[in-house]
């Protein structure tokens, strides 16, 4: 295409530390958060949630609520019959994939504490919530399954009348797959001639905890249906409404104006929105609905919670020649909108970034009496860096190898990509050898490991540990074709468009939808760039299906790489279709011509004219080429041809005090590759906050369920997010190894720093206490776990 | 209902509230005020935080009524005469802030922070915003972002 050989070739933009467009307001206080709306004659929900995890609901008295101040109606399922609609499971993983309805408000039955079973109308959020608390719901309990192991046994049924937990089994084979050897016999042949690594690890479940509760208005009063929601999916959301209530996706818009955030946490059509949307529908009133702490914490999904049962092969020289993965993975109580898929995204994963002659990976899902799980920052992803990376660590232990060492035995090199792996993936590009080079030197290996010999020898009572991890994650969901072979039901493409303004100014709407990640400025550094526009000329909106009326939003670290693709497309689209205007206006001919700086010049003299005062000329449309419409507009829709693949080496150093379990971070080194940078202040910034939440899964977080399933760390003050003064700063960098499936030579950076660093400080903790007899602390790696191991390992 | 009256980002205001209605939602529903933000019920997250007779507090665990009398600074009265506060210009220039939910009550809890102790520690930092959570950032820019506010001067 002659747009990309003619492209500015200094990049003024691209690379750029920009400070953010979207601060301004963000800083001043100037936002527009769902909750901070209020429409004329809005009324305000409050939702009645079951106390118990597994209940028959007897009977519901509305009476004494109804006749509460203020309260407008007090509204049940019965209510709302078929206009509720339903919540989709748009991942069914296998054709015979068991999964219960999940209509928003219950009918007859309740599977997890915390589902809403009725819901107050009232002209004030306090009059509804004083007024929920007298609706009476009689409840006969019934037996609740909680935990993997229960529920696999099938004893105590979390939906009875599907006659089983268990929801999928999805089975992934190296061998009948064609794209490596058979992993029994490696294991057989290792067990016989090699070393056999088995563990069982557990990824506790957690919680994705935004700092924005979830709010959603609906105003059904237009001619369309508006709903502005604290979401990441806006054009999601509208399709799901669309398809489970029967209104035409015409006559609904879906605004997500200020996001305070998601980490898969807002990828969700969730019960909140429909029921406010069935409300609203209901009374022909507009409502709002904002959700407390303690409703989102016990409500929104949850993320991770498997069992990851692991054997690994490897002959005596520290080659891995198999590994075999049986997950266990619960979804809660309903198939949540991509829950189904989540582990089948880490199953292409395992094998990282090394040469695994053999791979089988089988998940069994399974249904409990607890809250849905869905995705959560990484999404299957950091479960399987977990688990290898931790696993590389034990091979390296039981081979006397430094870990390392046993890593780079068995990674791809550099100069063997594109090198397609036995879980059958082609990684485009990847530099292991060149980022880990620059992590040891940042982190003073050599040194820290020098300092943990003597403070072992000397038997210090606070033990040193260095811990790895060097990983790699696909992004970029996805392409459409990879997505429909795993029976996924949509797509994976990203809309863009450019608009040029009669004043020369440009509009640029993304079919992403941004929460915190930066899009207004980043994808106006790209328009800058590749235009030859002023940054400050840029617009980019997004988060409105009315005004992006495409588009498949933000999750899976793929707005840059898919969205932005799409946006480069469109723009060169935009040059193109201005080339001719400027040579009808030039008086020259178009292979005359050439772009750069956001000017066309003919060649050799000093005559030009800009693509911005060639917007203003289009508007006027007094002199264009014959038959030419009067636009420079554009639209690209891209579906990327492959995945991404970003990679780094994460160094780790802890310090834990033998005596009483108590760890700290002393310092946390990381080189990362995600190819070319757009702006390298919002990436630093997505890798610090990506690092902390994968070291609170390592350190701290876990949400506790009782036996009786009610959610025990219910609250902020139970559910343990770090602060700052839990955390460290942290020494990152890059390297840069371009990919080479976009134009821009960029990867995803999103989830990098959450796939990365759990195992790095699980790593470095067992590897502190290693000569005391540990190979192992379950997570969140609390000073009791910590303390209990020690004295279980029997050598302090 | 009782009747307050206070100063709220340099405006006098005197309303009818009930004696349960908390300050933040006083701020927010009342006044307007939607800078401040709740993110919590259980008075962890300081998303809420404003100041109170130039002191900072979490808004949701202050009655309105206690704030008769007081005056009130919020997110929306930080900047004076259309200067940012150097602690917002900070925020900006060190990529403070993400989704920015958590900012309104991360800077006011900085600016209350800088004013008793002009030249902070990491560690004092640290310990100062203990009671405000942030879930993008992992804090390394916020802790840059208030040290950098201290360098321009921040304490004034």
């Amino acid at each position: 295409m002659t747009a990309l050989e003619d492209r500015p070739d200094v990049a003024q933009e691209i690379g750029r530390d920009r400070r953010r467009k979207e601060d301004a307001r963000l800083i001043t206080g100037r936002t527009r958060w769902t909750d901070n709306l209020t429409v004329p004659g809005m009324l305000h929900l409050a939702m009645v949630r079951s106390p118990f995890a597994h209940a028959r609901i007897t009977s519901i008295d509305t009476s004494a609520a109804a006749e509460a101040t203020n309260v407008v109606a007090v509204i049940t399922a019965a209510d709302l019959g078929e206009s509720q609609g339903a919540c989709i499971n748009a991942w069914p993983i296998t054709p015979d994939q068991v999964a219960p309805v999940h209509l928003p408000m219950a009918v007859d039955r309740v599977a997890f504490a915390g589902e809403i079973v009725a819901c107050v109308v009232a002209r004030s959020a306090a009059e509804a919530r004083d007024a929920a608390e007298l609706v009476d719901v009689e409840y006969e309990e019934l037996p609740a399954v909680v935990g993997l192991k229960e529920a696999i046994k099938d004893e105590v049924l979390a939906h009875p009348e599907l006659g089983t937990n268990k929801s999928a089994l999805w089975v992934f084979d190296s061998a009948a797959a064609g794209t490596g050897g058979d992993v029994e016999e490696a294991i057989a042949t290792a067990r016989e001639s090699g070393v056999v690594i088995e563990r069982e690890y557990r990824q506790q479940r957690l919680i994705p905890a935004f700092m924005e509760p979830r709010s959603v208005v609906v105003d059904p009063t237009g001619e369309q249906i508006t709903i502005w929601s604290a979401t990441q999916i806006p054009h999601i959301l509208r399709f799901a409404l669309a398809a489970t209530t029967g209104v035409p996706e015409s006559k609904i818009r879906v605004i997500a104006p200020d996001v305070g955030g998601g980490f898969g946490g807002k990828l969700q059509q969730t019960p909140e929105e429909m029921i406010a949307f069935a409300v609203a529908r209901h009374l022909d009133k507009p409502v709002k609905y904002t959700e407390t702490r303690s409703e989102s914490l016990v409500s929104a999904h949850h993320g991770r919670d498997q069992i990851q049962k692991l054997t690994l092969a490897a002959t005596k020289d520290g080659q891995v020649t198999g590994l075999k993965v049986e997950l266990l993975a619960d979804l809660g109580a309903y198939v949540a909108i991509v829950g189904g898929g989540v582990p089948v995204l880490g199953a292409f994963m395992f094998n990282a970034i090394y040469k695994f002659p053999a791979y089988h990976f089988a998940c069994q899902t399974v249904l409990t009496n607890t809250t849905w799980t869905d995705a959560y920052r990484g999404a299957g992803r950091p479960e399987a860096t977990f688990a290898i990376e931790r696993l590389m660590s034990e091979l390296a232990e039981e081979l006397g190898v430094d870990p390392l060492e046993i890593r780079e035995r068995n990674w791809i090199k550099h100069d063997e990509f594109p090198f397609t792996t036995v879980a059958g993936l082609e990684y485009d590009t990847g530099n292991y050898e060149l980022a880990t080079a620059k992590a040891k030197e940042m982190f003073g290996y050599d040194e820290l490991r020098a300092e943990q010999q003597r403070r072992r020898e000397a038997g210090d009572t606070v033990q040193l540990g260095i811990g790895i991890s060097t990983f790699t994650e696909m992004c970029g969901l996805a392409p459409s074709r990879v997505l429909g072979s795993l029976d996924y039901g949509a797509g994976g493409w990203e809309h863009a468009s450019v608009r040029m303004l009669a004043t020369g100014k440009v509009e640029v709407v993304t079919g992403a939808s941004a929460h915190g990640q930066g899009h207004e400025t980043a994808f106006s550094q790209i328009v800058a760039d590749r235009l030859g526009v002023p940054f400050e000329d840029v617009e980019v909106l997004h988060g409105d299906t009315q005004i992006a009326h495409k588009g498949l939003d933000t999750y899976g670290s793929r707005s840059l790489v898919v969205g932005g693709e799409a946006l480069v497309k469109a723009t060169d689209k935009v040059i193109e279709k201005a080339r001719p205007v400027a040579a009808h206006l030039l008086e020259a001919s178009v292979e005359d011509l050439e772009f750069s700086a956001g000017r066309f010049s003919v060649k050799g003299t000093d005559a030009g004219i800009s693509v911005q005062e060639l917007a203003t000329a289009v508007f006027a449309a007094h002199n264009l080429p014959d038959g030419m419409e009067p636009s420079l507009d554009a639209d690209a829709t891209y579906d990327p041809i492959n995945f991404n693949y970003p990679h780094g080496t994460h160094l780790c150093a802890m310090e834990v005090d033998t005596e009483t379990g108590a760890v700290s971070m002393r310092k946390y080194v990381c080189v990362d590759d995600i190819g070319n940078v757009i702006n390298p202040l919002i990436v630093s910034g997505q890798v610090h906050g990506g690092l902390v939440q994968g070291i609170a899964q390592a350190l701290w977080e876990e949400a506790v369920y009782d036996d009786a399933g009610t959610l025990v760390s219910g609250t902020f003050t139970d559910y343990l997010l770090p602060t700052a003064a839990d955390t460290i700063s942290f020494e990152i960098d890059h390297t840069t190894t371009p990919s080479i499936t976009n134009t821009l030579g960029t990867k995803g950076v999103g989830e990098a720093g959450t796939i990365a660093s759990t195992p790095a400080v699980v790593n470095a903790i067992v590897d502190a206490v290693r000569h005391l007899g540990v190979d192992d602390i379950t997570m969140p790696c609390t000073p009791q776990r910590v303390w209990r191991a020690i004295q279980e390992g029997g050598r302090a | 209902m009782v009747r307050i009256s206070l100063t709220v980002d340099g405006a006098k205001v005197s309303d009818d509230v009930e004696a349960r209605t908390l300050l933040v939602q006083y701020l927010r529903e009342k006044l307007g005020k939607t800078g401040t933000v709740i993110g919590c019920d259980t008075s962890n997250c300081g998303a809420c935080t404003v100041h109170l007779n130039g002191t900072s507090v979490k808004s949701c665990n202050v009655l309105a009524v206690q704030a008769d009398g007081a005056e009130v600074t919020t997110i929306e009265g930080l900047a004076s005469n259309g200067q940012l506060h150097p602690v917002q210009e900070a925020f900006r220039e060190c990529h403070g802030l993400q989704c920015g939910f958590c900012t309104p009550g991360m800077i006011m809890q900085s600016a209350d922070l800088l004013k008793e102790n002009p030249n902070p520690s990491e560690e004092e930092i640290r310990l100062g915003l203990e009671g405000n959570l942030c879930r993008c950032t992992g804090y390394h820019n916020i802790v840059k972002a208030v040290q950098h506010a201290a360098a321009a001067g921040g304490a004034q």
